[in-house]
């Protein structure tokens, strides 16, 4: 009973936290791939690094080796009373759904996936109109008026990159041919650079020109098959411009960099709301990249067509279909 | 323009076959003396990171290739000691090298480049760059590793020493071979040409490393060599096969058919095993292992 008072006192103290108007203990926990993978995991280390260079407030996070992790993971940062967490991938959410359950007062945040727990925020982004904007821009750029997409494994997230690019390139050019590949079905298809470079040969040989990826590692192997063949490829998540400069078209930007500082800054302010958050262009969670890499490769012409897209989808006068919304693209 | 399509595709058929035709080679150089290797992707892995690791860091392809090739036979000698001379279980200890190598080329590539293990894109200089028909030298290579495979096999007397030591290991003693120095010269060569799998892999088809880029490759040029029976030039025409169906499952992939509309993805990629096994049940009669397969060999 005696030996049971330090730990009574400790739990005291733990709750009495957060009402002393403490300062928040923010942890992320990094999808497999980790925090330097040049992908989302990295706009997520960049997003808390940002953040802790603003504010001061020290960031906690990890790096999972395999998928037993996850939990073990999201319950230890829980337990040791960090607040916010965020699990970067949607391959947390089943993880999370049971931690969250346990921690009813500890706030999470999902990224790229929507978990229905009370004390979960869920933030997604609206992938459709960031690859509606890079679908203009290639079907801008192709000679051959036939470009092509790749997609890593096949899930109703990666066909909403295919709809959107195709819409875009549809918007730039009615009659332009699009090739669609997905990498495959399993886990495997986000890291199998090789068979991304031969679909991607397959498309060019098929007189494709501009070719977008969506496949992770995969698509590596299809931006370095397009830029050994002398076409364009299309980045997605990070900055890829700069992996093959010149053969690099653009890159479709999903700002989870910016997701993370909104989460962990409304955390702070005392705003933070639960429920599903979407990011779009509005909200600055997609965009497309311009740097030096790319500079040469857009015209202005090009550039004032991505301009005045983005301000019609802002403005509501464009509206991208969403392929998750019924599960079909619009031809 | 049908012209045209036919060369892309048996050019992508010839690519995709590479590293199958080497690892199933090697596959088979380890069982025909008698010791089944299931660890062949572990090595693939472990020379494909060498391989660009190095290259990547040296920015020179041949001192790439010497370190995957280098890789890949420190795994296959660690394994030829625990498997040959401590008479270790095969089936085990592949396993643990197939652990080993994605485990470890992950470990090392975070710590190195801090890219999630990948190695950087590596310039052109630091690959193998196809010179011919849109083929490299390690694609011709592999025919050429087949045929001396072959010859060596066939018509050597080291080649019928290390077919005694898969067969009868007893009778290769009785006749004064040493079965431990043949079953470690095989295991040597399965590293060796494991390696340049993967080098295929990292060097010439991709241009850098990727955790489990070998996508199960190892496991596909198995089921290979038990389709070809563990021969050399069943084992080629297998490889060439199953990249064939790889070729053709990626321009076939979400084009119509006549008659059977669009066939999934998945229908092609299950192809390989699905012949593997259907073949084997019924068509090309069973495939026999190497007598001693699996078995260390001890000396009364």
């Amino acid at each position: 009973m005696r030996s049971c008072f330090p730990l009574a006192l400790l739990v005291v103290a733990r709750l009495a936290a957060p009402a002393l108007g403490a300062e928040i203990k923010p942890a992320i926990v990094y999808d497999l791939g980790g925090k330097f993978d040049k992908s989302f995991n990295e706009g997520a280390f960049r997003g808390g690094e940002r953040f802790t260079a603003e504010t001061g407030v020290a960031l906690r996070d990890f790096e999972i080796q395999n998928d037993a992790q996850r939990e073990q993971a999201l319950r230890r940062f829980a337990r040791d009373g960090a607040s916010p967490v965020i699990a970067v991938g949607f391959s947390h959410a089943a993880a999370l759904d049971k931690v969250a359950r346990d921690f009813p007062q500890t706030p999470f945040a999902i990224v790229d996936m929507v978990v229905d727990r009370p004390n979960v925020k869920s933030i997604v982004f609206r992938e459709h109109e960031g690859s509606y904007l890079v679908g203009l821009l290639a079907a801008m750029a192709s000679k051959s008026g036939k470009i092509g997409f790749v997609g890593g494994m096949d899930i109703p997230l990666i066909r909403k990159f295919a709809c959107g690019y195709r819409q875009g390139a549809r918007r730039a050019n009615p009659g332009v041919e699009i090739f669609e590949n997905m990498t495959g079905v399993t886990g495997a298809a986000w890291a199998d650079p090789v068979k991304g470079g031969e679909l991607a040969r397959a498309q060019i040989d098929r007189g494709a020109d501009v070719i977008y990826q969506a496949a992770g590692g995969t698509g590596i192997g299809v931006l370095r098959a397009a830029a050994d063949a002398g076409k364009l490829g299309v980045g997605t998540d990070a900055n890829q411009n700069g992996l093959f400069p010149g053969h690099v078209l653009t890159s479709m930007l999903k700002r989870v960099d910016n997701a993370v500082i909104r989460a962990f800054s409304t955390a702070r302010a005392g705003t933070w709301t639960s429920g599903v958050e979407s990011l779009g262009l509005r909200e600055e969670g997609v965009g497309w990249a311009l740097d030096d890499n790319n500079r040469g490769l857009v015209t202005p012409a090009m550039k004032d067509a991505a301009d005045r897209a983005v301000d019609a989808i802002v403005s509501g006068d464009i509206v991208v279909h969403d392929y998750m919304a019924d599960s079909r693209c619009p031809p | 323009m049908a012209m045209e399509n036919i060369l892309s595709f048996l050019g992508a058929a010839l690519r995709l076959s590479t590293p199958l035709i080497y690892a199933c080679l090697a596959g088979l150089w380890s069982e025909r003396a008698g010791v089944i290797d299931v660890g062949l992707e572990g090595k693939m892995l472990a020379g494909a990171f060498a391989g660009a690791a190095v290259a990547a860091l040296t920015g020179d392809v041949g001192i790439g290739l010497a370190a995957a090739v280098a890789a890949s036979m420190t795994l296959a000698a660690a394994q030829g000691f625990v498997e040959v001379e401590r008479g270790g279980d095969q089936i085990v200890c592949g396993m643990a090298v197939n652990m080993i190598g994605a485990g470890v080329t992950a470990f090392v590539g975070a710590a190195l480049f801090a890219e999630g293990g990948r190695t950087p894109a590596l310039p052109r200089e630091a690959r193998v760059l196809p010179f011919v028909w849109g083929q490299d030298a390690l694609t011709l290579g592999a025919f050429g590793v087949a045929a001396i495979t072959a010859f060596i096999l066939y018509r050597t007397r080291f080649g019928l020493r290390l077919r005694a030591a898969g067969e009868n290991p007893r009778a290769l003693d009785a006749a004064g071979g040493s079965v431990r120095a043949t079953r470690h010269a095989a295991v040597a060569v399965c590293g060796l040409l494991c390696g340049l799998s993967g080098a295929d892999l990292s060097l010439a088809q991709a241009a850098g490393f990727l955790p489990a880029m070998t996508a199960g490759k190892g496991f596909i040029a198995l089921a290979a060599l038990v389709f070809a029976k563990w021969r050399p030039g069943a084992a080629l025409a297998t490889c060439l096969l199953f990249g064939g169906l790889d070729a053709a499952a990626i321009r076939m992939e979400g084009a119509p058919l006549p008659f059977l509309g669009v066939i999934p993805t998945q229908a092609f990629q299950a192809l390989p095993y699905l012949m593997t096994v259907v073949l084997l049940a019924g068509f090309v009669g069973g495939a026999r292992p190497p007598a001693a397969a699996g078995q260390p060999y001890r000396r009364e």
